[in-house]
């Protein structure tokens, strides 16, 4: 038996989000990390906290606030129906913004250990070789971080991939839209369709897997300076 | 005239740094101490790794810090030494060595020949720094730091992280540094025996303070300062190889005011070589030493006593010729032989170092 159209769209969907949430993410999330992991400021623990929140936080809860923010009568919708861009809540663009807020522990907390890894010495090595902070930034510390920005990347990817009730909050259900596989695995089981529901569940129980196994196997070599 | 001229205050928990200084624009200046006198501190604050609040500093007429002003370190045209190579991992030898160049201006990829051949490690261009040896490592560091045309350079205890053999491999290097660059070096570091082989000027540091800067030979010798060199107390003497005496293998060194002889280790004649004499080597007597095993024997005159660290030795400074030697004895020898300031001695050297 074979995948349905609604299946084939349903991946492309969520290959698709997770990709943009990816790279949305790595342009984000690794200012913050870099904040967190080399500020002294008093409000570095807030923020962490805030920046772990998805973590703990049931997804509907996330998504309810998001929900209302992104509404007609939320800050976040106020201002894009100031833009001219209309509401976010079911639409893609509206699924990708929420996935950022959702996914965004899955970035930050892999590099910020990558970059605290570093330590101060490499950067003032760079500055007495008259490297400005942010050509050390990019000539020291994001090589010597690629493990972590790898780590974090793929977990993003997978976490973003693995999302269900932020979609369900925010998306619903649009076929094309916002239908991405978790939420049509659903519909699968809802309309008793098992044998289909199987055959997703299996692909992503597999690519989890993968991934996860890819991870874990992958060791890089401890580094002597 | 050329010099730096620095000014530092630092109140850390635990720890303050209260420095004035000025030293020589040329030359290896020692910044000597215990862990702790803030001698790495001060290096860090010169290269502006660290800021000193309201410091003043300035290196060869150029000023770097000034009440509010302060250049960040990357525009200042420093070359550092750290006391680990810490160099990037994810480049090659030539990739460390080429960071800087190119970001250094008016250099030149040329510029890499001379610490490439200074530091001899044209056979390590293409490896990783994992596949170096930990004295290799530093040796790249140096020229690292060399290659980016530095106007001073700072060495933080380049070779603390290093075994013995590792030491003696890098140090050839050092001295030869000290010849052939006429840029001023600092270099911090806790060794005597490296302050005595590479530094032509000592400042000595504890808890945050100095408490003395001034020449090598003549900071050496002073007997006010409780410099805690313990069993290496001693001076370092200028001299030049006169002799040698090849059936006993031994080389005359001779020094204003006399000289000595050592075991020959290849240094032509002719060269000029420092010449490191312990006090505890040192020995007096009032009248002519008869057969001795002790060779080295000096005329000398009496120039200062004071007290060593254990309250049963004294130091006594003898002048010979316009150079002074320095003698551990005991209180007692002191009182029977009637020591007095000005008087006449003979003094007898039982070794001594010599470095090229």
């Amino acid at each position: 038996m074979a995948l349905t159209d609604g299946d084939l769209q349903a991946i492309w969907l969520t290959v698709r989000l997770a990709g943009i949430v990816t790279v949305i993410l790595l342009l984000v999330g690794t200012p913050i990390a870099w904040w967190l992991a080399r500020t002294k400021a008093w409000w570095k623990g807030p923020v962490g906290a805030v920046v772990a929140l998805p973590l703990v936080l049931p997804p509907s809860v996330l998504g309810f606030y998001l929900l209302l923010a992104m509404g007609p009568d939320g800050p976040v919708g106020h201002l894009t129906q100031t833009l001219g861009i209309g509401l976010l809540p079911f639409t893609f663009w509206g699924l990708v913004t929420a996935s950022v807020f959702y996914s965004l522990p899955f970035m930050v907390q892999p590099l910020q250990t990558a970059f605290e890894a570093i330590g101060d010495r490499p950067l003032e090595v760079a500055a007495t070789l008259r490297a400005s902070p942010l050509d050390a930034f990019f000539t020291v510390a994001v090589p010597l971080a690629l493990p972590g920005f790898l780590t974090a990347s793929i977990l993003t990817f997978a976490h973003t991939v693995g999302e269900f009730g932020v979609v369900l909050m925010i998306g619903g259900n649009l076929p094309g839209e916002t239908r991405v596989a978790s939420v049509q695995i659903y519909d699968h089981v809802e309309a008793l369709e098992y044998a289909q529901a199987h055959q997703l569940a299996a692909m992503m129980l597999v690519f989890s897997f993968l991934v996860l196994l890819g991870l874990y196997a992958w060791r890089p070599n401890p580094k002597k300076g | 005239m050329a010099n730096i001229q620095a000014r530092f205050q630092l109140d850390w928990p635990g720890f303050t740094l209260d420095i004035d200084l000025a030293l020589p624009g040329r030359g290896v200046t020692a910044l000597f101490g215990p862990s702790g006198s803030g001698k790495t501190t001060l290096l860090r604050c010169v290269a502006g790794l660290e800021r000193a609040p309201q410091g003043f500093l300035s290196v060869n007429g150029e000023i770097w810090q000034k009440d509010n002003y302060w250049l960040p370190t990357h525009q200042r045209p420093l070359g550092y030494v750290f006391q680990e190579a810490s160099l990037f991992p994810h480049l090659s030898v030539m990739g460390n060595l080429c960071y800087g160049m190119k970001r250094s201006a008016n250099v030149q990829a040329s510029a890499l020949d001379k610490p490439i051949e200074l530091l001899g490690i044209g056979h390590l261009l293409d490896r990783k720094p994992d596949r170096l040896s930990g004295g290799e490592r530093q040796r790249v560091g140096i020229a690292r730091a060399l290659a980016v045309n530095p106007r001073i350079l700072l060495m933080d205890e380049p070779l603390a992280a290093l075994d013995i053999k590792r030491k003696q491999e890098i140090l050839p290097y050092l001295e030869h540094l000290h010849d052939a660059l006429d840029i001023p070096i600092l270099y911090v570091s806790h060794s005597p025996d490296e302050v005595a082989r590479l530094a032509d000027h000592l400042v000595v540091l504890e808890g945050g303070r100095m408490l003395a800067n001034g020449p090598l030979a003549e900071t050496l010798a002073r007997l006010d300062l409780p410099i805690r060199l313990g069993e290496d107390v001693g001076t370092v003497l200028d001299a030049k190889v006169g002799a040698i005496d090849s059936d006993w293998h031994l080389a005359r060194v001779d020094f204003l005011g006399g000289s000595l002889w050592a075991r020959e280790h290849g240094i032509p004649i002719g060269r000029h070589v420092r010449v490191r004499v312990l006090a505890r080597d040192v020995s007096l007597a009032q009248q002519a030493p008869g057969q001795s095993s002790i060779q080295n024997v000096l005329r000398g005159r009496v120039d200062a006593i004071g007290n060593d660290g254990h309250p049963g030795l004294a130091l006594v400074r003898v002048r010979v010729g316009d150079s002074m030697l320095l003698a551990r004895l005991t209180k007692r020898a002191v009182a029977e032989l009637g020591i007095t300031l000005g008087q006449e001695l003979w003094v007898q050297v039982k070794s001594v170092a010599l470095m090229e």
